[in-house]
């Protein structure tokens, strides 16, 4: 068969459009949710069961009949682990794609990237991921722990196993700092006392004269708001220098990505950690949401805390479009602040609505044959943090990361 | 008392690592002239093989020191058979090469071994000093380093290969007239290098979380220590590894670790500055 020029561009003309119909039909009447995150690249590790999680709550979604009697169509975008990308995507999802909420990021530089964007197209924007704090934007709502969460709880329990002096590791960036400064606040309301404080590069992955330097100070407790697979040396070279056994570890990191399932028995057990989610939770909940992925993706050793929080998130945000009958962001948005709630994987979920942030329940774990045995669980915990800088109720038009002074 | 011991262990300890992070690089750049870009990924590839062959159930020091060292000298022979001997003289070439292997690298790593940080933990336990406890395997890389640098001046002075390698390398054209294809000298001097290379990787592995992008952290260190070497290959890599060693380790126990890093660097600012032809061009004059 041969075709001559104007009969082949007045044929595939005619296949263009007979293959955007039902699209454009379909598209209609659709709910569109878009997504940015990394799932390939550096960042993969928490990036790829986070897709996971928000694949499987807008299937489940989806099976249920949809939103609002519509569907929900998810439009992806992988951001490489390349910040430029961030900013790329998100106004492809706001201006081509014209979605209606957006849900995303992980690193606090990508989320900064798309906050700003998002703010100005006026689209719904959804933050899942444990950070350092202080963002008080009316239009991003933040479902992971806040460092005063973690540290109000963590803190006093190792205090308590341990003893009142208090040596402090953390990464040299925004979250390690002022993560470090909320430790030295709940030490000191606890009645104890920091005798030392080392920061490190992110790509520090020596720590043989801070183990030395540790017991020059001689703590009783170790925090390490450490952070990436650099300073996940330090817990092997602390363990390797016999060390494990003579001052406990604290670490409000270690974890979040399945960190634990790296080190060997001898290196993780024993540190004791804070979160929202662990695999070893006891519920009911977290059964069914087990099986459920199970079922899905046939293996559940990836699922972690931010794959949960994304989890959560979407189930936070689909309440919301319900409860307010629409998905025009306004109605939504007065929705959320109404002090919604859901029932997560890792319990109840409510949204502060000064804050636009979380408050949950924080477990107390500690690393036990690379699971987490939860010791004992704290219902709702607010972000004190957030909450003493931000109240969108009084000031709604804020927008602004605080950096929290204590 | 006990802790002037542990701080000399520690700066032993700072000074082994660089040693042992530069080898190959002080082969591979301050003998062969050949900027390697993808050394930092030269080691992570002997971390991987390390892990992976302990893995497979192998022992932990037979795959260290013999398994890593072969693999990655191995996979160094074909880059230099395929890429590197189409470059020899030709520095900004071999630089843009080697930096596009090093990405190609860390990509394959990627694939094969996923972005999770991997690891095995230290086959050499941690042991008391009075009121201190170290980390036993610091002793392991200072020895390993000592060794290292033993046998290098061994077989560079004491070899025949050694001396017609540094003979190669210094007027290829007279060896070749000699009846030496200076082809397989570089190709087998090559394999040294990268063999070196791979042998550091492996032996820091059990220190150190490996991702496909570890390799990025060291090729720095081993650039400025070579560098600021200068010309002679091992009188160099001692002296500026000891001098960056304790210039690092004294501000890092006096400060901080932070202020530890930005210190080796000045010091290598001041080191070039002062000695633009290296330590050993101005000092250890015409020394191995």
């Amino acid at each position: 068969m041969s075709l001559n020029r104007r009969e082949f561009l007045g044929r595939s003309a005619a296949l263009t459009t007979a293959s955007l119909l039902p699209y454009a039909a379909y598209a209609a009447d659709t709910i569109k949710l878009g997504s940015v995150l990394d799932t390939s690249g550096i960042f993969d590790a928490y990036g790829k069961p986070m897709d996971q999680a928000m694949r499987l709550a807008l299937k489940q979604i989806n099976d249920t009949g949809g939103l609002l009697d519509r569907q929900v169509e998810l439009m992806a975008y992988d951001t490489q682990s390349d910040m430029a990308l961030y900013s790329q995507y998100a106004q492809q999802l706001t201006r081509q794609d014209q979605v209606d909420v957006v849900h995303g990021g992980i690193l606090s530089a990508s989320r900064e990237a798309i906050r700003q964007t998002m703010r100005k197209s006026n689209t719904l924007y959804f933050y899942n991921v444990q950070y350092e704090g202080g963002v008080c934007d009316r239009n991003i709502f933040v479902t992971g722990v806040t460092p005063a969460q973690q540290v109000a709880v963590l803190v006093p329990y190792a205090m308590k196993k341990s003893g009142p002096k208090v040596h402090i590791l953390a990464a040299d960036y925004n979250y390690g700092q002022i993560t470090a400064r909320w430790i030295k606040k709940f030490v000191e309301d606890n009645g104890g006392e920091v005798v030392g404080t080392d920061f490190f590069p992110l790509d520090v992955s020596d720590f043989g004269s801070t183990v030395t330097k540790i017991q020059q100070t001689a703590p009783d407790l170790v925090v390490a708001p450490l952070v990436g697979g650099a300073h996940l040396s330090f817990f092997r070279q602390w363990a390797a220098a016999g060390m494990k056994d003579r001052i406990p570890l604290a670490s409000t990191t270690m974890g979040v990505g399945n960190e634990h399932k790296v080190l060997t028995l001898e290196e993780g057990n024993g540190i004791m950690v804070a979160y929202n989610y662990s695999q070893e939770l006891d519920t009911e909940a977290n059964k069914v949401f087990k099986d459920q992925w199970q079922a899905e993706y046939g293996d559940t050793t990836s699922i972690h805390e931010l794959a949960v929080s994304t989890y959560q998130g979407i189930l936070l945000w689909a309440e919301g479009v319900r409860q307010a009958g629409s998905v025009e962001h306004d109605a939504v948005v007065e929705a959320l602040e109404t002090g919604i709630s859901i029932d997560g994987p890792a319990g109840m979920v409510t949204l502060d609505p000064q804050t636009h942030h979380a408050t949950l329940d924080v477990h107390i774990m500690e690393v036990e044959n690379q699971g987490m045995t939860v010791i004992e669980t704290l219902p709702q915990i607010a972000p004190v943090d957030t909450q003493a800088v931000c109240n969108l109720q009084e000031n709604p038009d804020d927008n602004q990361q605080y950096e929290i002074q204590i | 008392m006990d802790l002037s011991f542990v701080i000399l262990v520690e700066v032993l300890y700072a000074i082994a690592s660089l040693v042992l992070i530069s080898a190959g690089l002080a082969v591979v750049f301050g003998m062969m002239k050949v900027i390697n870009l993808a050394h930092g990924e030269f080691m992570m590839m002997g971390g991987y093989a390390t892990i992976t062959a302990v893995n497979l159930g192998m022992n932990v020091f037979v795959a260290m020191l013999l398994i890593a060292p072969l693999v990655v000298g191995l996979i160094g022979l074909v880059v230099e058979r395929l890429v590197i001997r189409r470059l020899y003289g030709r520095l900004v070439d071999t630089m843009l090469a080697t930096w596009g292997l090093s990405l190609m690298f860390i990509g394959l790593a990627t694939m094969i071994f996923g972005n999770t940080t991997t690891g095995i933990s230290t086959p050499i336990t941690g042991f008391t000093v009075g009121d201190y406890q170290i980390n036993g395997y610091n002793f392991f890389i200072i020895v390993v380093s000592i060794v290292l640098v033993l046998c290098m001046l061994a077989v560079l002075k004491g070899t025949r290969a050694g001396l017609i390698a540094r003979g190669t390398m210094q007027r290829s054209d007279m060896a070749a007239a000699l009846g030496y294809s200076p082809d397989r000298i570089y190709m087998a001097t090559f394999f040294c290098g990268s063999a070196l290379s791979g042998l550091a990787g492996a032996v820091l592995a059990p220190l150190v979380g490996l991702v496909p992008t570890s390799g990025g952290a060291y090729i720095a260190k081993a650039f400025i220590t070579v560098i600021a070497g200068g010309p002679s290959l091992i009188a160099g890599l001692v002296s500026s590894a000891t001098s960056f060693g304790l210039v690092s380790q004294i501000f890092t126990f006096t400060i901080s670790p932070v202020i530890g890093e930005v210190a080796l660097l000045v010091a290598a600012v001041i080191v070039l500055r002062l000695m633009p032809q290296g330590i050993t061009g101005r000092f250890f004059k015409g020394k191995l």
